[in-house]
């Protein structure tokens, strides 16, 4: 060994004394004594070279190491020089230079040496390669590199992995290496590994627990077994969270699309069957602030609010003043008019902007998700419209409640006549809670536009639904409003797995069809005289 | 049998009844008699949609029968209408025998192209004529029986029933629209061949459903002015305009309620099973919300609580639909839209209103139709 390396070194004396000018220009640089290691005969040697190479904390290590893994590191028989050849294809290969990276252009493969490995080598690079992503400073390339280990761990990392264990800091770095090793205790035979692995969500910890239920050793497979169970059990767990998640993600889009009906509808008595195409209005102006802003998908989410509701808004003015007041006292009346309208605007975006979907560019700090654990994951757009909805909500609740306008409205939809005797102008607030609920559609609008293609048809698909929750819910009932849609919402992710999409609505549609004939007037029924309509 | 007798002493059954004959007999004549190049001949085309059109006469005389009478808004009569036409579809279906693409003597077309080895129960049956038009009547019958007994029992009325009537008709689309139902999935049935053994594409078998939905559509009104003018009827119109006060005076409304719902689904099921041979296709698209509400505007146009106005509505709007979509299909919906806008806003008795308003017709006994059914306005003032 000694004499390998005397021999080694003494190569690289008459190397260096032979090219002083390639030498003179790297001398400073460490890297090339480090690599110069490398090039001896003997595997242990190189074994050896590895490992100085790993704790020489040069930043180009794993550049060489994966070069060298890969059989691409060599070196050049005459100059000496270390490269990497960045194709082995051919008779000449393209190379760069192992210290600077800086191409070499074409070089004979004659000319080249390979630094070969054996599979021990190979082995031990492979493990001082995972140890050097866990010792990076970086925390998510750490916890990525840990991740990747679970359930690949050998014998020949173990003993590393271990040390690495007890000097890293973080939690979840750690809890992903204890896992790692424990996989590779259980897969040794010992059955204490088991409760390290216990209650772990990772696909892979199950997959070992699940090998080791079929060992021949009665006590550890017994104990894996029970491992796995409570696995499940915390797995089932988290599936229902999930599904809770979606269903309320649906129902907060629900009840935004209802929201505004339970005001128009519910408080003000007014059907309209146009509130759909609010809805529509409102994405279409998120669309349209997208072209007018290109290049600045989050800014004109923003600013599409207040245009939104703005927007929807006008049009619901217009609709109220055109249609809506000559139909006072004739419900039937106005559904059938306003049914009219919702026609006529979705003719009207067909043929000015198109018969074809729009897609709303989602801005980046609305995309992605956000990981709870291995197995429940919440899509951030979903969750940001989760939030919107209840913000919705509660600005309307506050609205009804603590303003002026809540006040008369309230007033003039329980007795009209009485309203206007107290100096109420009863016809200036039907125009401002129409706009209001036509506003909040325009809401819903901007909201829906992030979660799916923005098109003419995109009201009608929510108008029944719409209308179904604020009956279920109890007309003139914020709160029924709120609850009728999240439930719903939930009762149609919870039946949709066993169910399919289609025969989920379906249920839930006959559902409430069978729930309204029971009671009439909706979950949260209104009482007294302001019922009697 | 006198109450089925008593519409032909009234003047305007007459009057349409008179009409619809004269206008039967005219188009038979101009088709038989004329050569195809004179320009007074009905074409076996326009004699097909006038069919058409006399079939959804007879589906807006039910709505009027419903709407205009109990003051119940059905957003979902389409789905009886499309009943109907199933049961007709599946009799004709099964009418193909091996003459379809894959030639399987029992099976449909379809179902051999989803594998299936065996009819499913509900097909049982539709190969013999007389069940088939028996389940013409029966299914919507049936449906509506269930679903009226329910909503009328818990006295769900106004805007609510409308809903949830619109949200069965949705209901049922999206199950017709499964292939799993059996019924043809989004395609619906269709490549129909013969008819009681006449072929559907020879002249004289369309003339001959042209004829038979008149004849329809005659029955069908005179049943429904039958039952209007009975005392039936006069506790219709009172349960429409102050259900409260007749239910208080001892009648059991909602047994009154379900009986003309029941009745007005299967004509709308015997409207749909005219359709289907017609047109030459069933598919779920007639259970669209959309169909079913484009219904209760053709009554609203020829003026409710009329009966002969839902007549005149439905063909006119369709005859309308007919040139639009054939000259410039996109203004349909515009039009379509604005009806329903107009005639609402502008002219709340339809054209049959203003018909009444020109001759001063006694027979125009309304209060406003609906006003029985609350508005809060009302209830409150």
């Amino acid at each position: 060994m000694r004499i390998s390396e005397f021999l080694c070194r003494a190569l690289v004396l008459c190397l260096l004394a032979c090219f002083p000018l390639v030498t003179h220009a790297q001398d400073e640089d460490s890297g090339q004594a480090l690599l110069e290691a490398l090039d001896t005969s003997s595997y242990a040697a190189k074994g050896q070279a590895i490992e100085a190479l790993a704790a020489s904390g040069d930043e180009r290590t794993r550049y060489w190491l994966e070069t060298l893994l890969d059989g691409k590191l060599q070196r050049n028989k005459d100059s000496g020089r270390f490269v990497v050849v960045l194709e082995n294809r051919g008779r000449n290969w393209p190379v760069e230079d192992a210290l600077t990276g800086e191409s070499l252009g074409e070089m004979s493969r004659r000319d080249l040496d390979r630094i070969g490995i054996n599979n021990a080598l190979r082995g031990q690079l492979q493990s001082t390669l995972a140890v050097l992503d866990l010792r990076v400073d970086d925390l998510d390339a750490r916890r990525e590199a840990a991740a990747r280990l679970v359930g690949e761990v050998d014998d020949e990392l173990a003993a590393p992995l271990a040390e690495v264990l007890e000097e890293e800091q973080n939690a979840e770095v750690r809890r992903y290496l204890s896992h790692a090793l424990a996989i590779h205790r259980l897969e040794q035979g010992d059955a204490t590994a088991v409760d390290a692995l216990a209650g772990s969500l990772d696909s892979k910890v199950r997959a070992a627990l699940n090998q080791a239920t079929r060992s021949d050793d009665a006590k550890l497979a017994d104990a894996a077994q029970q491992a796995l169970a409570s696995i499940e059990q915390k797995l089932k767990l988290n599936r229902g969270l999930e599904t809770l998640y979606f269903g309320l993600s649906l129902g907060s889009v629900l009840v935004l699309a209802a929201i505004g009906l339970a005001i128009t509808f519910g408080v003000m008595g007014v059907i309209n069957m146009a509130h759909g195409e609010l809805i529509m209005l409102g994405a279409y102006s998120s669309w349209a602030m997208q072209q007018v802003l290109p290049g600045q998908p989050g800014l004109a989410v923003i600013l599409s609010i207040p245009v939104g509701f703005l927007v929807a808004a006008l049009a619901g003015i217009a609709i109220e003043r055109s249609v809506i007041q000559h139909l006072k006292g004739r419900p039937l009346e106005t559904l059938l008019a306003t049914f009219g309208v919702s026609l006529i605007l979705q003719q009207l975006v067909r043929t000015l902007v198109s018969p074809l979907n729009r897609t709303v560019v989602t801005p980046e700090w609305m995309s992605g998700s956000v990981m709870i654990n291995e197995a429940l994951s919440l899509t951030l757009n979903r969750l940001y419209v989760l939030g919107f909805a209840l913000v919705v909500f509660i600005g309307l609740m506050l609205v009804m409640r603590r303003t002026r306008l809540g006040l008369e409205v309230r007033a003039v939809t329980q007795n009209r006549a009485m309203a206007r005797s107290m100096g109420i102008r009863a016809t200036r607030v039907d125009i401002l809670t129409f706009a209001l609920g036509s506003g909040v559609a325009g809401l819903a609008g901007v909201a829906l536009a992030q979660l799916t293609n923005v098109g003419p048809n995109l009201g009608q698909s929510y108008i029944i639904d719409s209308f179904m929750v604020v009956v279920f819910g109890g007309v003139g009932n914020l709160w029924g409003t709120l609850v009728a849609g999240m439930s719903l919402g939930i009762i149609n992710q919870i039946l949709e797995p066993w169910a399919g999409a289609v025969l989920a609505k379906i249920m839930v549609l006959v559902f409430i069809i069978l729930f309204i004939q029971k009671r009439p007037r909706g979950l949260f029924p209104q009482k007294g005289r302001a019922a009697e309509g | 049998m006198h109450w089925l007798g008593q519409p032909f002493q009234e003047r305007p059954t007459q009057l349409f009844i008179g009409i619809l004959i004269a206008a039967l007999a005219v188009v038979t004549v101009l088709n038989l008699a004329l050569p195809a190049g004179h320009p007074l001949h009905v074409s076996t085309y326009t004699v097909t949609l006038l069919g058409k059109y006399l079939s959804y006469a007879l589906l807006a005389v039910a709505v009027d029968l419903v709407w205009g009478y109990l003051g119940i808004l059905s957003l979902g009569h389409g789905a009886f209408f499309a009943l109907g036409g199933y049961a007709m579809g599946m009799y004709l279906m099964r009418q193909i025998g091996d003459r379809g693409v894959y030639g399987d003597p029992v099976l449909p077309d379809f179902m051999v192209f989803l594998n299936w080895d065996s009819l499913p129960w509900y097909w049982q049956g539709f190969d013999m004529a007389w069940f088939a038009f028996l389940m013409v009547l029966l299914a919507p019958g049936a449906l509506a029986l269930v679903f009226g007994f329910l909503a009328f029992r818990s006295r769900v009325t106004g805007v609510y029933l409308s809903i949830i009537t619109q949200a069965l008709t949705f209901a049922l689309m999206l199950a017709f629209f499964r292939n799993e139902m059996g019924f043809g999935g989004n395609n619906g049935l269709t490549d129909f061949k013969e008819l009681l053994g006449f072929d559907l594409r020879s002249d004289a078998t369309r003339l001959g459903l042209f004829i038979a939905s008149g004849v329809a559509l005659a029955l069908g009104y005179v049943l429904c002015r039958a039952i209007v003018g009975s005392k039936l009827g006069r506790v219709c119109v009172a349960s429409r305009d102050a259900e409260a006060r007749t239910r208080f005076l001892g009648y059991r409304v909602e047994r009154v309620q379900l009986f003309v719902f029941v009745v007005s689904a299967m004509l709308a099921g015997v409207a749909g099973a005219l359709y289907v041979p017609q047109v030459g296709i069933i598919n779920p698209s007639e259970f669209s919300p959309l169909f079913s509400i484009e219904i209760v505007v053709w009554v609203a146009l020829g003026g409710r609580a009329t009966l002969y106005g839902a007549v005149i509505g439905a063909i006119l709007v369709n005859y309308a639909k007919t040139v639009f979509t054939g000259v410039m299909p996109d203004a349909w919906l515009f039009a379509l839209g604005g009806l329903f806008v107009l005639v609402t806003v502008l002219l709340p008795k339809g054209i049959a209103g203003l018909l009444a308003w020109r001759f001063k017709r006694p027979d125009f006994h309304d209060r406003h139709p609906g006003d029985g059914n609350l508005s809060r306005e009302e209830a409150t003032a």
